[in-house]
C-alpha cells in the first residue's frame, strides 16, 4: 500500500503510528534488550496500547491523507474565500479539487457538495433546514428509531417547534419494512431520513428501495452515510437520495470535517443553520477549513481506489472473526441482519456474560459495548432494544470493528481472548450455572430493583 | 513468516504483561475493583441442599446484574465459608466478592451489620456504581435470611 520514506510524514510519523502497535519492533524496545540497560523512565513510557478494534467509533487518519493535508497547514494557509490574491486562489483550487474528489465518490455534482464540521452538524443542518424551510405546507418528518442520537436529538428539537414526527419501528433483523415506510408518508411529509448502515449493529437499509419510494411520493430522502461512504459502493442517483451526510473521521480522514451531499436537480431548498458570508452557496457560511477540505478529498479518493480490496479484506477478516468465536463459544448471538450489513460491524451477545465485565476482560483490546454499565444512564442501548433484543442479552453486547489496518494476528488474537474471557466469565456466571442445571431463565421470578 | 511466531509469543507476552492500573484508572476503573475483577476471591458454589448452607439470589438478567451469594454457617453459628457467582460488570463482581471476603469468619448477626457504603467507600465506587454495592448487600441478606429459614424449617 504504502512505501515508507517516500512521504514527508512516514519520516515524521513512525511506521508504528499505522502498522498494528503491538508488532511494531521499535514500541516493543525495551522488553528486548538486557534489564540493566533499560532505563525506569523508559520502562514506563513503553506502556503498550490496546489493539484498535473500534472502527465504528473512529478510524486513525491515513498517512497519504496526512500528506495531502499538510502543505496546506504551513505553506498554503491562505483563505480559499481570498479573490484577490495567489494565496487565496491556490487555497480555493484545492478546496475545489477536495469537492471533486468527495463528489466522485458518490456520484455527484461538485456543485452539490458542502463542507460542513462533521456528519452531525450535516444530520442537522439537512433534517432542520428541509423541514423549516417547507414548514409553511408540510409538518411531518419521518425517521426510525435506530438513526444516530444527531438524527433522533434534531427531530425532538422539531417535535418541540410543533412538527409530527414518526419514529417508525425496525424489525427483528434490523431492516425498515417497506410496506410501513409507505403507508406512514402523506401529503403533509417533507423529509424521510434513514441512515444507509447502522452504527452498532451494521446492518445494512435498503436505500435503492426507500429512494424509489420517497421519489414516487414526492418527498425527499435523506440518508446518514457516514458509516457507508468509502465502504461501500454508493450512488446518489441510483439510490435517489436527496441529502447524504459524510463524515471525515470515519473513512480515516480527518476529524472535524464531513460534508453534506445536496441535490440541485430536482432542487431540495433548505434553511441555513449557520448564517454569514454565504459561503458553501449560502447553506453553510463560514471559511471551509482547507486543510481538512483536502484531507477528506483525499480519504474519498483513497477509499475510491481501495474501496474493493478493503471490502474483500475486511469481509475476510469479519468472517474469520465470527467464525472462530462461534464455533468455539456457544449461546453467542449475532445481532441485526445476516446478510444485509457491512461486515466490518460485528455485534455480538454473550449470553450470560455481563458487556461491561468482558470489555475489562478484554482490556488490551480497544472495543464498545452496548451494555448499560457503559453508558452513563444505565440504560442499554437503545439500537439493541429496537430490534428486539432480549434485556439480558442487551447487556451483553459487544462490537467489534474491523477497518483497513486491521491485521489478522490482531484478529486471532481478539478472537482467543474473548473465547478466554467469555469461559472464564461464565464459570463465575450464576446464569450459566442455572442454565447446565438444566434450569429455565425465563421460569425464575427474579427480585425487583 | 516472521510475524507468526512473534505474534504467538505476544500472545504469551500479554497474558503476563497486562495494562498498568493506573491505566485503568484512566477509563475509571479504581484499582481495587481491577484487582477483585482479575484475582476473585471465593468464585464456586457450595452444595445448596445442605442444611448449614444459606443461598442469597438477587437481582434480575433484564437489569444487568444478577449475584448469588453462598455462606456455609457452623454450628456455633459462625461463617466459615462464602462462595459467590455474578453476571454483572466489573463493579459488580467486586463488590460481590468483597462481601464474600467480609463475611467470612463473622457471625451471622455480624453479617447483618454489613453495608452497601462500606463495600462503596472500600473500593470506591463512582456515583453510578452505587448500585452494585446495595446489590451486593442485599445477596448477603439473602444469604442470612435463606439460612434462617432453613433453620426454621429443620425446627
Amino acid at each position: 500500500m504504502l512505501s515508507p520514506g517516500r512521504t514527508i510524514s512516514s519520516r515524521l510519523l513512525r511506521p508504528a503510528l499505522w502498522l498494528p502497535f503491538r508488532l511494531c519492533p521499535e514500541r516493543t524496545a525495551t522488553s528486548s534488550r538486557p534489564k540493566e540497560l533499560i532505563k525506569k523512565h523508559e520502562l514506563e513510557k513503553d506502556e503498550l496500547r490496546p489493539l484498535y478494534m473500534d472502527f465504528q467509533a473512529t478510524t486513525p487518519m491515513d498517512p497519504r491523507v496526512l500528506d495531502a493535508m499538510l502543505p496546506y497547514q504551513v505553506n498554503y494557509y491562505g483563505n480559499p474565500h481570498s479573490r484577490t490574491h495567489a494565496y487565496g486562489w491556490e487555497s480555493e483550487t484545492a478546496m475545489e479539487t477536495a469537492r471533486k474528489q468527495v463528489a466522485d465518490l458518490i456520484g455527484a455534482d461538485p456543485r452539490e457538495i458542502i463542507f460542513t464540521s462533521g456528519a452531525t452538524e450535516s444530520n442537522n443542518m439537512a433534517i432542520k433546514g428541509v423541514a423549516r424551510f417547507y414548514q409553511a405546507k408540510k409538518r411531518h418528518v419521518i425517521t426510525t428509531q435506530t438513526e444516530h442520537k444527531c438524527v433522533l436529538d434534531s427531530c425532538r428539537i422539531l417535535e418541540a417547534e410543533g412538527f409530527s414526527v414518526s419514529y417508525l419501528p425496525v424489525q427483528k433483523n434490523g431492516l425498515l419494512d417497506l410496506k410501513l415506510l409507505e403507508d406512514s408518508i402523506s401529503a403533509d411529509t417533507s423529509l424521510v431520513s434513514v441512515m444507509t448502515i447502522n452504527n452498532e449493529i451494521g446492518v445494512k437499509q435498503p436505500i435503492e428501495e426507500i429512494g424509489q419510494i420517497c421519489r414516487s411520493k414526492g418527498v425527499f430522502f435523506h440518508t446518514d452515510a457516514a458509516q457507508a461512504v468509502g465502504k461501500i459502493p454508493l450512488n446518489v442517483s441510483d439510490c435517489k437520495v436527496d441529502l447524504m451526510s459524510i463524515s471525515g473521521h470515519k473513512i480515516y480522514g480527518p476529524k472535524g470535517v464531513g460534508a453534506l451531499y445536496v441535490r440541485r436537480r430536482p432542487r431540495v431548498r433548505l434553511e441555513p443553520l449557520q448564517n454569514g458570508g454565504g459561503q458553501e452557496r449560502g447553506l453553510r457560511s463560514g471559511t471551509v477549513p482547507t486543510p481538512l477540505a483536502v484531507g477528506l478529498g483525499a480519504a474519498c479518493s483513497i477509499a475510491q481506489k481501495e474501496m474493493e480490496y478493503d471490502e474483500q479484506r475486511v469481509t475476510m477478516l469479519a468472517n474469520r472473526l465470527v467464525q472462530k468465536i462461534m464455533s468455539e463459544v456457544p449461546d453467542v448471538f449475532l445481532n441485526g441482519d445476516h446478510e444485509q450489513r457491512y461486515p466490518g460491524c460485528i455485534n455480538l451477545s454473550f449470553a450470560y456474560v455481563e458487556g461491561e465485565s468482558l470489555l475489562m476482560a478484554l482490556k488490551d483490546v480497544a472495543l464498545s459495548s452496548g451494555s448499560a454499565c457503559t453508558s452513563a444512564s444505565l440504560e442499554p442501548s437503545y439500537v439493541l432494544r429496537a430490534i428486539g433484543a432480549e434485556e439480558d442479552l442487551a447487556h451483553s453486547s459487544i462490537r467489534f470493528g474491523i477497518g483497513r489496518f486491521t491485521t489478522e494476528e490482531e484478529v486471532d488474537y481478539t478472537a482467543e481472548k474473548c473465547i478466554q474471557q467469555v469461559r472464564r466469565l461464565r464459570e463465575m456466571s450464576p446464569l450459566w450455572e442455572m442454565v447446565q442445571e438444566g434450569i429455565d431463565l425465563k421460569s425464575i421470578k427474579w427480585t425487583q430493583h | 513468516m516472521a510475524a507468526v511466531p512473534f505474534s504467538v509469543s505476544l500472545l504469551s507476552t500479554f497474558s503476563k504483561r497486562f495494562l498498568r492500573p493506573e491505566l485503568t484508572a484512566l477509563c475509571s476503573y479504581h484499582k481495587k475493583v481491577v484487582d477483585h475483577y482479575e484475582n476473585p476471591r471465593n468464585v464456586g458454589s457450595l452444595d445448596k441442599n445442605k442444611r448449614n448452607v444459606g443461598t442469597g439470589l438477587v437481582g434480575a438478567p433484564a437489569c444487568g446484574d444478577v449475584m448469588k451469594l453462598q455462606i456455609q454457617v457452623d454450628e456455633n453459628g459462625k461463617i466459615v465459608d462464602a462462595k459467590f457467582k455474578t453476571f454483572g460488570c466489573g463493579s459488580a463482581i467486586a463488590s460481590s466478592s468483597l462481601a464474600t471476603e467480609w463475611v467470612k469468619g463473622k457471625s451471622i448477626d455480624e453479617a447483618l451489620k454489613i453495608r452497601n457504603t462500606d463495600i462503596a467507600k472500600e473500593l470506591c465506587l463512582p456515583p453510578v456504581k452505587l448500585h452494585c454495592s446495595m446489590l451486593a448487600e442485599d445477596a448477603i441478606k439473602a444469604a442470612l435470611s435463606d439460612y434462617r429459614l432453613k433453620q426454621e424449617d429443620k425446627q
